[in-house]
């Protein structure tokens, strides 16, 4: 039987040179992906603006939106979409976060519990208050700042410093797009996106993370060879690994992404793009040449002390 | 690498083995597990947005905590300087202080070292924090200024939470729902998540009730009317029916019998009118107080009073001796029953108000666990026709390996009796990617070494060692994501952070240990001379 080889064993691709086009085209989507962050903003589910989402499927084969969405408006309840969901008798339905404190959320529920009746089934209803929902975004916030952190401790300690902050500059360039990304596609917003950004950050570091391995066991074995060239090697072997670990990484998402429905459908579309497409873009085109300019190898101190220790 | 004493293959297989059997009581039915002993019963759970539930988070109202607090303080200091015989003036609550001024000619001193008294050190005299529960301080002008600390609220608020927790623990029971999850959490909040549960409204009404209840007369010497216009008399409450249309009363403040004197309360029919009624019986000083007062008022009205409603107001006829009686007022069959329940279980000492809901139907949660099944399973072969057309044989082995890690992945999260949610699911997927991303990574390094001309067993035990180092690296970075999602998370995101965990150690594991053993008998099997991958 003839195995299946994605990459041939001699790829000799060129990876650093590459970086001419790699870093301003990096620079100039992450300079994008802010001003699609501040201009156009995300869109933020109920877990973060505090809110109403109630999910729920008409008895009629398909939902009359029209008429919902009559009865609905009618209650006063300020702002509310509604928004076919999967099925045609899926409608998801929010409602902006009401004024007048913990108890208001509560009592918009009961109002469109009255108003909608029993012409359709409840498949989900959340609420979120007003001290929740901020409790909730700082929590996010804090606990990506913290991984960060956390992972960049790990890495200084396992390898060197320029190690370390190439992979927090990977890091941050896979978040700041993946927002960008989010913003483009107004995905919710919410909890499961916190997860779906760390994840992404798990995974584009352990990419990196394996190369760096490589270029580390390099630098020891050949310490004449030039920086961009060892770096290129380095990538070029590892190559074969990355293509087929994320062949099956985007198999399992695939799976996901396809059958999985609706309830996770922003979460894997996420994480997609987040790991599929720049995860290994990053850790193959900005990680591994970013070493060229901290200084990896150059005589300088990474090189000796890893020398040192072996 | 590849040497394993004999022993040590024992042990390595012998743990993903029991591991793997812990997983087995979730793929049996319920009554098989039941006749097992209890450690043998542990299962995943699954969790609300899979069996579908509700999940509230209810939080203490802390400034109706200070208010009582404020209340209750002045209160006492009426009571002391009353005992005292210290003329006063102007008592009143002012932010978070009682405020008092002493009459000129009283004595002062005396009067000011009463109300110290008042101030108690907190936790109790063994207390060593030296924290008290009052600030005392003087003013010009002969006022005295007892202020509340903070940790004298945050002790408050504490011991109202614990005795909510057994107050809402016993309300939930009594709705017959199975399996209900009451926790604190954080210093303020309680968490109920009941499984099944389609519709929450009536539980979130039954939460929602202080249900303090209070035996009170009713002032009939100024009609309520004239009272509405009018200044309400200090010693009085302007309260209104709990039915249509609000009625005002004058209900005296003060407390004839509370509901804490009950020892039973239940739902039942007036057998004259058949209306549905709540008959209730007190304990003995209940019962004692209630006679008494009862004896002294023949003839005039009291009010029943829920939650600051006046829910009847009747006339006393005859002296009530027995210790028991009824509430008749308007009730439905369900309001009686759930006013019945609600006096059982106690009134809650603070008011709790729900600040997240989270509802999932049972229809949503099957759809999900189908979903979550048929991309698991679509994931799974395509991944293992995958690993099999890249690396045939190996290809197998780590299509074994990962099936492996997959069942100790269902035995520690039944070990953990964890939570199973649809992220978690995801998770696991996920971890199948890792799992196999080990393999990879040995693989690779296998065919790197045979090319680098090493003989082809030599190449295998170059390939696990060197390749192990990196595996190791590249899934603790993994696991410190997954850990901050466990610690920031709350349910599906923390359920999701447990699945991705536990996968994590376990690859490592199988990395380590299965999927060398396999490859070393393979290999001391074979003897090969080229490495088939």
């Amino acid at each position: 039987m003839r195995l299946l080889r994605i990459v041939p064993d001699d790829t000799k691709f060129d990876f650093m040179r590459f970086r001419r086009i790699s870093f301003p085209v990096s620079a100039l989507m992450s300079i994008l992906a802010i001003s699609l962050y501040f201009f156009h903003g995300l869109n933020f589910g109920i877990d973060f603006k505090g809110g109403t989402l109630i999910e729920v499927q008409s008895q009629a084969p398909t939902a009359d939106l029209a008429k919902m969405r009559a009865a609905l408006n009618g209650l006063g309840l300020g702002e509310i979409q509604l928004q076919q969901f999967g099925a045609p008798n899926d409608v998801l339905i929010r409602i902006a976060e009401q004024p007048g404190g913990e108890a208001a959320q509560q009592q918009a529920v009961a109002k469109v519990r009255g108003a909608l009746g029993n012409e359709v089934n409840y498949r989900r209803v959340e609420v979120v208050g007003p001290r929740v929902s901020g409790e909730l975004l700082s929590y996010g916030v804090v606990g990506l700042g913290l991984a960060i952190i956390c992972i960049l401790i790990y890495l200084w300690f396992r390898f060197e410093w320029q190690f370390a902050l190439g992979a927090m500059i990977a890091n941050v360039h896979d978040i700041v797009l993946t927002i960008g990304f989010m913003s483009i596609t107004q995905i919710d917003f919410d909890l499961t996106s916190i997860a779906a950004l760390l994840t992404i950050l798990g995974y584009s570091l352990n990419d990196t993370v394996v190369i760096y391995d490589r270029i580390r066991e390099m630098l020891r074995r050949y310490k004449k060879m030039a920086t961009p060239d060892l770096l290129n090697a380095s990538v070029n072997q590892t190559l074969s690994r990355s293509v087929i670990t994320h062949v099956t990484v985007s198999l399992a998402l695939l799976a996901l992404l396809l059958f999985g429905g609706q309830a996770i459908h922003s979460f894997t579309a996420t994480m997609m793009f987040g790991v599929v497409l720049v995860g290994t873009y990053t850790s193959v085109f900005i990680a591994s040449p970013i070493l060229i300019y901290l200084g990896v190898g150059r005589g300088g101190d990474a090189l000796t002390r890893t020398s040192e220790k072996s | 690498m590849l040497y394993f004493t004999r022993w040590k293959a024992t042990a390595i297989i012998l743990t993903a083995f029991v591991v793997c059997l812990f997983a087995v009581p979730n793929f049996l039915p319920d009554r098989w597990v039941q006749s097992w002993p209890k450690w043998a019963q542990r299962h995943v759970v699954l969790g609300l947005d899979l069996q579908g539930g509700s999940h509230i988070l209810l939080e203490v109202d802390s400034n109706a905590v200070r208010k009582e607090k404020l209340e209750q303080t002045r209160d006492d200091v009426r009571r002391v300087l009353r005992d005292a015989r210290v003329g006063y003036t102007g008592l009143v609550v002012r932010g978070n202080s009682v405020e008092v001024r002493i009459r000129e000619g009283s004595n002062f001193d005396q009067a000011l070292a009463k109300l110290r008294e008042l101030s108690q050190p907190l936790g109790g005299i063994l207390s060593t924090t030296g924290q008290r529960n009052l600030d005392v301080t003087t003013e010009q002008g002969n006022l005295v200024r007892l202020t509340l600390t903070d940790p004298a609220i945050v002790e408050r608020v504490r011991q109202s939470v614990e005795q909510s927790i057994n107050i809402v623990e016993r309300r939930v029971n009594e709705l017959g729902t199975v399996e209900p999850l009451i926790q604190r959490q954080g210093a303020d909040r309680i968490l109920v998540q009941v499984p099944g549960l389609q519709d929450p409204t009536r539980l979130k009404e039954i939460l929602g009730k202080t249900a303090k209840l209070d035996f009170r007369m009713v002032d009939s010497s100024v009609p309520a009317e004239q009272a509405l216009q009018g200044r309400i008399p200090s010693e009085d409450d302007l309260l209104y029916s709990s039915s249509q249309p609000k009625t005002p009363y004058l209900i005296e403040k003060r407390v004839l019998v509370s509901g804490g004197d009950l020892t039973d309360a239940q739902p039942g029919f007036d057998q004259r009118t058949s209306e549905p009624i709540v008959t209730f019986r007190f304990n003995t000083s209940g019962a004692r107080k209630f006679a008494q007062a009862t004896q002294e008022n023949v003839g005039k009205p009291f009010a029943i009073v829920l939650d600051n409603e006046v829910i009847s107001a009747p006339v006393i006829r005859e002296p009530i001796l027995g210790g028991s009686g009824q509430i008749s007022g308007s009730f439905t069959v369900q309001s009686a029953n759930d006013l019945a329940l609600l006096l059982r279980a106690g009134a809650l000492p603070a008011p709790l108000t729900i600040i997240e809901e989270r509802t999932v139907g049972p229809g949503l949660g099957q759809d999900s666990i189908a979903k979550g099944k048929i991309s698991s399973y679509v994931g799974a072969v395509m991944v293992i026709v995958f690993m099999l057309a890249t690396y045939g044989l190996f290809g197998l082995f780590a299509n074994i390996a990962v099936a492996i890690n997959v069942a100790m992945i269902f035995g520690v999260l039944s070990l953990l009796n964890a939570t199973l949610t649809l992220p978690g699911i995801a998770g696991i997927v996920l971890t199948v990617g890792i799992a196999v991303d080990s393999n990879v990574l040995i693989y690779e390094r296998i065919r790197e070494e045979v090319r680098g001309g090493r003989t082809p067993i030599n190449a295998i035990d170059a390939g696990f060692s060197r390749a192990l180092a990196t595996i190791l690296d590249s899934n603790i970075t993994t696991f410190i994501a997954a850990a901050v999602l466990f610690y920031i998370g709350t349910g599906p995101v923390r359920g999701f952070a447990v699945t991705l965990g536990i996968g994590i150690i376990t690859t490592v594991f199988t990395a380590f240990t299965l999927t060398r053993l396999i490859v070393a008998y393979w290999v001391r099997w074979r003897r090969p001379q080229r490495v088939p991958i």
